[in-house]
């Protein structure tokens, strides 16, 4: 019933937003693509602040810098349409984007119904690992990102300035392979700038209940504890969730008098948490869904769309951190500089998963 | 003769002012977020009646109507089974993984899955029926922790469990997220090769899931035995009056009992269209059925022709979502609207239809008894009962 509600003030409120963005799509500047593209959210849809947000700005990045033209869904609460959707864009645009892995096997069924349109999907690789990693078909690509490369740098971070050498990490759901990328590279670039320290881990949910990726309440508690245990500097993986452990970091600093931080994911959530708990986000890992989309729209624009996966690392800019607040020091900075481009001549290889870091 | 086509006119007229009703709400609301309602529902019938639309809205419809009628079952017993959505996911994990195990012939394979999901649901339910009946645990209580217990613990850990490969590798795809596949021999073929004869070639990969005629069955079944056997007679009763039900000799703690193991063994096939088009349990799953169930049941006033209704309307307007958006005719958010205000006029329609044929049928009654004369106490027309 709450959803309903919820459902209701949403759309009243939402309808000065709607309206901007339905004059946004209607004075395309900048380039003069005929090209149409059909984009499709994960559940949610945009406004989560973080990885459908960004998806979203890499595609009126692309309306405003190649003048094309888009439109936009979002699947059911339930996740029961998602193949209707994809199918629904196929019909009317070259080109379709899916955020999220849990495209993955509707992506591929519908690629392969409709062999005229590419189809392209953030966060699955898209490839057929039982037959030596072939593409799932020649029509769709799979754009994923070195998570734990950018992880390793804010873990990096989050030892460099720690004060109490105890630091945490809370991962939304866990058990599906994707989340603990991150656990395992931030292990790893903390370690690295700091083999002594301590580090605690948790995760809000267990695959297959994704709840952990919308639970702010949850991430609150389990950020809350982990202050109160001593730990300094918090890195979240848990989307939208990650809102709650903000929270805690304001709480627990204006408690206790001794300042706490926590770091923030996907975008530069410096700039887009309430700016009450602003002063708390001491860097974000940053991964550029937008950039991703930005760059396989332009593919397909200039007719060079290839099926397959591409990885966006640090090298080309596709993970990274931000400094917006300026909470880094120029040490610090300098460490993760020093860092980056190690990893990126291939001198320092980050670990995967969290038992090797 | 006059009598009866009043009593059908009745009978029809609650469903058609709450759909009026809805649909006058609805376009009000269409028109507050700035969209047209008129386009709005062109493009959701121009769509809808598109032959690949109906096989998605029977695809939805299958899952909503089993689910709705493991609702009414409880209903009807009086008792609200809110643990349909713990108890079909948890069957649907179990039967995924034995259905991966078996290699059998295949109506074999398939009826030891279907089995399989339905003794679970059963099994499950049957735990928060017999917590009432010997601790007198309320079953709305019950079932929302064993859902919890279910959802967030056993699965959650079943699933780490039942890895296929043993764990997920964090470089490989999504696709290799899930339980062992089950042989193509357990999962039921789609009914394209039954329709497309008919209504010509379903196009785009869509296709008619096989569970439809199994739904057909349970529909079929829950008619039969709710209204010509004599346990359907004797959860009707309970339903309707425990204490007298139990004065004319039926044991209400068995009704309960038995009603929840009814309801769960359907439950239990809720997540078996989701499950035979994955072809295993995986992230993909379809979730929140049980709760959207209780919804189709209400609107379908528990009756197993209702629930047609109830389950179709909800498919449509699930299926709708897609083209409002696309079509930038209205927003995803609307059809959750429409839903919602389907349901609550349903409710109050029927309402204010009782009310009126009770004050009818009371009015008739005492007209009947002044053109007779004077009541006699043995003799005249009895007034006749109002409601039931």
């Amino acid at each position: 019933m709450s959803k309903k509600l919820t459902a209701l003030l949403a759309i009243l409120f939402s309808f000065s937003l709607v309206a901007a963005a339905c004059g946004g799509s209607d004075d395309a500047s900048g380039g003069d693509s005929d090209l149409t593209t059909g984009l499709v959210y994960d559940i949610g849809g945009r406004g989560d602040q973080s990885f459908n947000d960004s998806a979203a700005a890499g595609l009126e990045r692309a309306e405003s810098e190649l003048g094309i033209s888009f439109t936009e869904a979002s699947p059911n609460d339930d996740g029961s349409n998602r193949a209707e959707l994809l199918q629904l864009q196929a019909d009317s645009n070259p080109l379709v984007v899916a955020v999220g892995f849990l495209f993955a096997g509707d992506a591929a069924a519908v690629a392969g119904d409709n062999p005229e349109t590419n189809f392209a999907v953030i966060d699955d690789a898209m490839l057929d690992f039982d037959n030596g990693g072939v593409p799932l078909a020649d029509n769709a690509a799979g754009l994923t990102f070195a998570e734990e490369q950018g992880s390793y740098l804010v873990g990096a971070a989050a030892a460099s300035q720690s004060e109490t050498g105890k630091i945490g990490f809370i991962g939304g759901v866990c058990c599906f392979g994707l989340i603990e990328k991150f656990e395992a590279g931030y292990i790893a670039g903390a370690k690295a700038v700091n083999p002594d320290i301590e580090i605690v881990s948790e995760y809000i949910t267990e695959f297959p209940d994704f709840d952990g990726f919308n639970a702010p309440d949850r991430a609150k508690e389990i950020a809350a504890a982990m202050y109160e245990g001593g730990s300094d500097i918090v890195y979240h993986a848990a989307g939208g969730a990650g809102a709650g452990m903000f929270e805690a970091a304001k709480e627990y600093s204006e408690s206790s008098g001794s300042k706490v931080w926590g770091i923030g994911v996907d975008s530069d959530q410096y700039n887009t948490v309430d700016p009450g708990v602003q002063e708390y986000v001491m860097t974000s890992m940053l991964k550029r869904v937008d950039n991703a989309v930005f760059e396989i729209i332009k593919a397909q624009d200039a007719g060079t769309f290839a099926g397959g996966n591409t990885v966006y690392d640090l090298e080309t800019d596709g993970v990274g951190y931000s400094t917006s607040g300026d909470f880094l020091t120029s040490d610090t900075i300098d460490t993760l500089e020093d860092l980056k481009a190690q990893i990126v001549a291939g001198d320092i290889t980050v670990p995967t998963d969290p038992a090797d870091a | 003769m006059n009598t009866m086509i009043r009593r059908v006119a009745l009978s029809v007229s609650a469903p058609l002012i709450a759909l009026i009703f809805a649909v006058l709400v609805s376009s009000i609301v269409l028109l507050a977020s700035g969209s047209n309602p008129v386009e709005a529902y062109g493009d959701m019938i121009t769509h809808g009646l598109k032959l690949g639309t109906i096989v998605d809205i029977l695809n939805r419809a299958t899952p909503l109507y089993l689910s709705g009628v493991a609702a009414a079952i409880g209903f009807r017993m009086n008792l609200f089974n809110i643990g349909v959505e713990g108890q079909y996911r948890f069957a649907a994990i179990v039967a995924a993984y034995v259905g991966a195990q078996l290699a059998l012939p295949g109506v074999l394979h398939v009826a030891v899955i279907l089995v399989v999901a339905m003794v679970v649901g059963g099994a499950t339910a049957g735990v928060a029926g017999a917590l009432k009946v010997t601790r007198g645990i309320n079953e709305v209580i019950s079932t929302i922790m064993i859902n919890a217990i279910l959802i967030s613990g056993v699965i959650a850990a079943l699933s780490k469990r039942w890895q296929a490969g043993g764990s997920v590798d964090a470089t490989s795809s999504n696709a290799g997220v899930g339980t062992d596949p089950i042989p193509e021999s357990g999962l039921i073929p789609n009914l394209n090769g039954l329709v497309e004869p008919i209504t010509g070639e379903i196009s785009r990969g869509k296709e008619l899931t096989g569970m439809f005629l199994v739904a057909v069955a349970v529909g079929v079944a829950y008619h039969i035995i709710l209204n010509r056997t004599r346990f359907g007679y004797d959860l009707r009763a309970s339903g309707i009056n425990p204490f007298a039900a139990r004065a004319g000799g039926v044991s209400s703690n068995r009704m309960i009992v038995t009603a929840m193991v009814l309801s769960g063994m359907v439950a239990g096939l809720v997540g078996m269209p989701s499950l035979m088009a994955l072809g295993r349990f995986n992230p993909n799953f379809v979730s929140l059925l049980g709760f959207n169930g209780i919804a189709v049941a209400l609107l379908g006033r528990n009756n197993p022709g209702g629930i047609v209704f109830g389950a179709i309307i909800f498919a449509f307007l699930d299926v709708s979502s897609g083209i409002l958006q696309i079509s930038g005719s209205a927003s995803r958010e609307i059809k959750d609207i429409i839903q919602g205000i389907i349901l609550l006029a349903a409710v109050v329609a029927y309402e204010v239809v009782r009310r009126y044929r009770e004050r009818e049928e009371a009015r008739l009654a005492a007209e009947a008894l002044a053109a007779d004369g004077p009541p006699t106490l043995d003799g005249g027309p009895t007034p006749s009962v109002a409601g039931a």
